[in-house]
């Protein structure tokens, strides 16, 4: 398969991560579309990767490997992120009774 | 003897240390003996040394005592020049100044123990300076003394500091001294500039392949620093004022010594002087202006102290008209004369003023010479040497310089004589309205009118022998051939240049000498009785009160300089600095502020729009990368 | 080892000095200045090549730049200097209670290891380093125990010396590109204009220059340094005016006319200029300043002008002058200073106006102040006549302007003017009769007159015999001078 068919699908993923950002105001959804946003650039990750593997794979076994292990360290910062993050929704959700970010306006002040 | 010159400045340290650190623990008369017996020692090594000097064959000893400045090619030695002039100046100083320190210690017996130990020690720094100016083998050492008889006349006019007035007149003497120090300095580096060097010797060997532009600019400059010390036009007003000073620093400081410092100093560079016609010239012009004017405005004073002042700025005018016109030995006589019989008629006036507890008003005085014997006798013969009446010494030192000077134009012959008229009218005013005529003080002070004490009348009765007969060690050509003592001594160091004075037939002296003395003769013989009879009492009109009002001089200064400066200071310190740069500084803040409260509401606070303008940023940053760059 | 102790001890002592008791921090910093005074008098006995007065270890190695440190003939004047003036500062103010002094003192010494260091440097990125560790203790003392209007005044001070550091940094490391091997080291930088063109050194010239200016005040940089030694305690306006001052000049000598000769050659004139109206303009303000502090502060503009303009003369007896008049001025301006806090001490005011007649009550304060005030006007046989006299005589005859004669003629002025301001204050402070503040004047401690007493002597002693301040600059002249293509 092409590797245009992989950079389409992950910039689709990519852009619709960040409308969901910009466009929702509940802060759950807002974190699911920047998972989905790190989620676009890991599979951009590995197509790069593998495609690189493939025209330079004769020279040197190990090219292209950098990516593969770029998207592991992206998924377990993504966890942790995550864990973190929810622990914040969650402190939000009971001092405010909201999950809404536009609530969040604290660094006007 | 000439190698330990050192010691002359010494003793008057020593004297100035102690008085000066121990002024606590000195009892009067301790302190007065310390200070006193300092400057004997110095006048009787000053003697030792002249005697040296005056050997036939003598050569001229520079005396290094330690190396002073070095910096690059600037090499100045802390050095003392023993040569004729440096010598009769050391004489002057020491002696004069010894009477004078005499003098005070019954002057000044009214100070507490502190006061009288730090007015010696003052005096003592004064002589220090002064021996200094004269001894310096080089123009730094002789601008150091310079300034340092300038700060020790500041320190004693303000002597009685708690008097405002006392206190505004020696800030003036400062600062008008300071005003010619500004010329004097820039002389000095335009010196080092051309010479290279500072030192006398090579300055004058070197002097003649300078170009004449150069030399008479340095020798104007060095005229500038003169007027300011000397009291000359436009420098001349902060002398009268000076007078604040007790009577004895006004004998020393400001008639004796310290004022012909700038009469010293021209003599010694006129080599540079004779190379430069122009700036003889303005001196002599100068010294002109200044006897008329002086003289003019001393007619109208009533402060005995005052007049005498004037009258000191006036023959100050004879020595620089001598200068000018290359009688150099003639102006040096004059000082020595002008030394003896001026120091003499303040110490005079101090006796006065002591027997009359403290009054110096003549038009309170009147009729004196019964209750004062001596101070009379010595104040008539000194009123006799200044107003130059045959055979006081004022008489030969005067008419010398204006022989010479009319020699050069017979119009500096005019002007001087009519200031040598005026002088003896003013001077023969002063005397008989004190002195003669009836007492016109108030009850009390006729009570308390004594003679002074001993340690007082006897400075004067050996200034007043001098006074009389110093004349006779620069007596003219025309009276006996090589019988001016003086002019041979001085011969080795001020004698040779381009331009000697011309000399005038014989006859023709004699006449210039009958005219002033016979006009002088005449005014005296109108002025005594005059004044014996109506003393003037009564306010001046018309030009008297111009001159009694020192024609406004010091009002011209003071709206022409001092005020528009004040006004110049005050717009810098309004305007300029608080308004302008700090205006600039300021808006530069307030800008920011500004700027920043503009770009706040870019700041909403909502997340979302912070990842808007982030994620456009990304975007434009990707436009920029993609299709912008070639 | 010499330059190590001089900024080690201070800085460790100041460090510990934050941790101590507040009644033993004053005693602590006292025996700590001491202690620096000590070293720097050795320092002056070694012998010119002893490796004792060299340190140089790799700092940050990656940038080329190493903590080297050495002290050579301009930076032993002003290291002297600097440990002869802490010892004065802490024993002038024994007696002023500080509010936490832990504190106050902990952060001198911090100042004073900056000072050394920057005087010390041998590394453009260290010296930059040090010029910053000097200011911001500054900062905090004046911001912290100063007067009413502190925070304004420093916060100007702040923002004028830093907006001038940091286009000094810019031009720092712009001439670090241009050194051969990518080196912070003075010899490297002595050796970086070859690679420039004149232009380049014609603007990178005002990029360091205003840092300098700034510290110094250069007109029209001036307008932080009336406010700040105003507002600023008077122990810290004495370090501000007596030694930080010198920074800026040192700072020329060593950091900028060697580095860009062709610059310094260029911009002389207007640097002159700038200068001489300086120092009229600060002189006409102080004729009319009432405070006693304000009218230090513009003296001192003046003063410093010329001593700006000197080093522009490019010529031996010009910049002798300079080494040495930068000693005379700290030593002179601190003993004002310590005049001016004595008399605000006793009478709670520094308005001249309120004052009077002090000279009755106090002679002995009265007398060794006019001695300082004598040498503030340069009178012979006092310090600064020696340092004006060779400055002004370096400006005459320079070869590096056209227009010398008239520069000493308008320069020259302020000797009559700084005789007409001082002389009224005199007179209006000490002189008169005395008035209700001034009628129960008593005359000062003794420690007070030892202090002023010492101050008088260094005046006195350098005014007869300058002879071994002028040797300890001479080689360090020739060799700046050597630096800048000067042959005689």
């Amino acid at each position: 398969m092409p590797i245009d068919n992989y950079i389409f699908l992950s910039l689709a993923l990519f852009c619709i991560g960040i409308a969901g950002v910009l466009t929702r105001r509940n802060a759950i959804i807002i974190f699911m579309c920047i998972e989905l946003m790190l989620n676009a650039v890991n599979l951009l990750l590995i197509a790069f990767s593998k495609m690189h593997h493939a025209t330079a794979g004769a020279v040197n076994p190990d090219a292209g490997i950098n990516g593969q292990i770029f998207v592991f360290f992206i998924m377990v910062v993504a966890a942790a992120e995550v864990s973190v993050g929810l622990a914040i929704i969650a402190m939000m959700y009971r001092n405010t009774h909201s999950v809404d970010i536009n609530f969040l306006n604290r660094l006007k002040h | 003897m000439s190698n330990y010159v050192y010691l002359v400045p010494l003793f008057p340290l020593i004297g100035f240390l102690i008085n000066g650190l121990a002024r606590r623990s000195l009892s009067r008369s301790l302190s007065g003996a310390i200070g006193t017996v300092v400057i004997g020692a110095s006048f009787v090594v000053s003697l030792m040394i002249f005697f040296q000097v005056k050997q036939v064959g003598f050569e001229p000893v520079t005396v290094p005592v330690f190396s002073f400045i070095q910096a690059g090619k600037l090499n100045v030695a802390f050095a003392f020049l023993v040569d004729p002039l440096s010598v009769l100046f050391l004489l002057i100083i020491t002696g004069v100044g010894f009477l004078i320190h005499l003098y005070s210690t019954a002057y000044m017996k009214e100070e507490s123990a502190p006061d009288f130990a730090k007015y010696f020690s003052y005096l003592n720094l004064f002589v220090f300076s002064m021996l200094l100016l004269v001894l310096g083998s080089n123009y730094i050492i002789l601008f150091i003394g310079w300034e340092g008889v300038g700060l020790c006349s500041y320190l004693l006019i303000g002597y009685w500091f708690k008097n405002i007035d006392y206190g505004n007149a020696a800030k003036k003497a400062f600062i008008m001294n300071r005003i010619g120090d500004f010329g004097f300095l820039i002389a000095i580096f335009a010196l080092f500039n051309e010479f290279g060097t500072l030192d006398f010797a090579e300055i004058f060997k070197q002097a003649p392949t300078v170009s004449t532009a150069t030399i008479t600019a340095i020798t104007l400059l060095l005229f500038v620093g003169a007027t300011g010390k000397s009291a000359q036009i436009p420098l001349y007003t902060w002398l009268p004022d000076a007078m604040a000073g007790p009577t004895p620093v006004s004998a020393l400081i400001h008639a004796a010594t310290m004022v012909t410092a700038g009469i010293y100093m021209i003599a010694r560079s006129h080599v540079l002087y004779n190379l430069a016609p122009v700036s003889q010239t303005v001196v002599a012009i100068t010294g002109t202006a200044t006897i008329l004017l002086a003289a003019l405005i001393a007619v109208k004073q009533n402060d005995i102290k005052k007049v005498l002042a004037y009258s000191t700025v006036s023959q100050l005018g004879y020595m620089f008209l001598g200068l000018g016109v290359g009688a150099y030995t003639e102006a040096v006589f004059h000082v020595l004369t002008h030394a003896f019989f001026k120091a003499l008629l303040f110490l005079c006036a101090g006796s006065v003023i002591h027997a009359m507890s403290g009054e110096q008003d003549i038009r309170s005085m009147g009729g004196l010479k019964k209750y004062l014997p001596i101070t009379h006798i010595t104040f008539l013969i000194g009123c006799l040497a200044i107003a130059g009446i045959p055979p006081f010494s004022g008489f030969f030192s005067k008419d010398e310089i204006l022989t010479a000077a009319y020699g050069k134009n017979p119009l500096y012959y005019v002007f001087g004589v009519a200031g040598a008229a005026i002088t003896a009218f003013y001077m023969f005013r002063l005397y008989a309205t004190t002195f003669l005529g009836s007492f016109r003080g108030s009850e009390k002070q006729q009570h308390h009118l004594h003679e002074s004490p001993l340690a007082m009348t006897l400075p004067l009765v050996v200034l007043a022998f001098f006074a009389a007969t110093a004349g006779f060690l620069g007596i003219p050509e025309v009276f006996a051939k090589h019988a001016n003592w003086l002019g041979q001594f001085l011969e080795p160091v001020l004698a040779g240049g381009a331009a000697q004075p011309e000399s005038i037939a014989s006859s023709t002296e004699w006449l210039l000498m009958g005219i002033s003395t016979g006009l002088v003769l005449v005014v005296v013989g109108y002025a005594l009785p005059r004044f014996r009879k109506h003393p003037e009492l009564e306010e001046p009109r018309g030009l008297g009160k111009w001159m009694r009002d020192k024609f406004y001089v010091d009002e011209i200064y003071d709206a022409l300089i001092v005020k528009p400066l004040n006004a110049l200071a005050d717009f810098f310190n309004q305007v300029i600095e608080k308004k302008v740069i700090d205006g600039l500084v300021n808006g530069t803040g307030r800008l920011v502020q500004y700027s920043s409260r503009q770009l706040r509401y870019l700041q909403s606070g909502q997340v979302g729009a912070y990842v808007l303008l982030m994620v456009i940023g990304m975007v434009l940053l990707f436009v920029v990368q993609l299709f912008l760059r070639k | 080892m010499v330059p190590v102790l001089l900024i080690g001890i201070p800085l460790l002592a100041g460090l510990i000095g934050f941790s101590l008791k507040d009644v033993v921090a004053k005693s602590w910093s006292l025996f700590a200045s001491l202690l620096v005074l000590a070293v720097s008098v050795t320092g002056l006995c070694l012998a010119k090549n002893s490796t004792n007065l060299q340190f140089s270890i790799p700092w940050m190695g990656t940038l080329g730049s190493r903590f080297s440190i050495g002290l050579d003939g301009t930076g032993q004047i002003l290291c002297l200097l600097t440990a002869i003036a802490f010892p004065i500062i802490f024993i002038s103010t024994w007696k002023e209670d500080y509010k936490k002094a832990r504190n106050f003192f902990g952060l001198m010494l911090l100042s004073e290891a900056g000072l050394m260091g920057v005087f010390l440097a041998t590394d453009a990125l260290l010296f930059y380093f040090f010029w910053e560790l000097a200011l911001i203790p500054v900062y905090f003392l004046a911001s912290q125990w100063g007067g009413e209007k502190r925070i304004a005044a420093t916060f100007k001070f702040f923002i004028y010396t830093f907006l001038g550091s940091l286009m000094m940094l810019v031009g720092i490391i712009f001439i670090y590109w241009h050194t051969r091997n990518q080196s912070f080291s003075l010899n490297a930088f002595y050796q970086a204009h070859l690679q420039m063109t004149n232009d380049t050194q014609a603007w990178l010239f005002w990029f360091i220059f205003v840092a300098f200016a700034v510290k110094m005040p250069i007109f029209p940089f001036h307008t932080w340094q009336p406010d700040t030694y105003e507002q600023a305690p008077t122990a810290v306006t004495m370090v501000l005016s007596g030694l930080m001052v010198k920074m800026g000049v040192f700072g020329i000598l060593r950091w900028l006319a060697p580095v860009l000769p062709v610059g310094t050659y260029e911009w002389g004139d207007t640097v002159s200029a700038l200068c001489i109206i300086g120092m009229i303009y600060a002189s006409l303000i102080a004729l009319r300043q009432d405070d006693l502090k304000r009218l230090v502060a513009y003296s001192s503009i003046a003063h410093m002008g010329l001593m700006c303009m000197a080093i522009f003369a490019i010529n031996d007896i010009g910049t002798e002058g300079v080494m040495i008049q930068m000693f005379n001025h700290g030593i002179n301006i601190i003993g004002l200073w310590i005049v001016v806090y004595l008399i605000e001490k006793q009478f709670k005011t520094r308005k001249i106006s309120e004052l009077g007649g002090i000279a009755a009550k106090a002679p002995a304060l009265t007398a060794l102040f006019i001695i300082i005030v004598l040498a503030n006007i340069a009178l012979p046989l006092t310090n600064a006549f020696i340092g004006e006299f060779l400055m002004f005589s370096g400006i005459y005859i320079s070869k590096a302007t056209a227009y010398s004669t008239v520069f000493v003629a308008l320069a020259a002025t302020t000797i009559i003017l700084s005789a007409v301001y001082m002389l009224n204050m005199v007179q209006r402070v000490f002189y008169g009769p005395t008035n209700v503040r001034t009628e129960n004047a008593v005359d000062i401690a003794g420690y007070e007159k030892f202090v002023l007493g010492l101050i008088v002597l260094i005046i006195l002693v350098v005014g007869v015999y300058p002879e071994p301040l002028l040797h300890l600059g001479r080689e360090a002249v020739a060799n700046l001078l050597s630096k800048m293509y000067i042959k005689h």
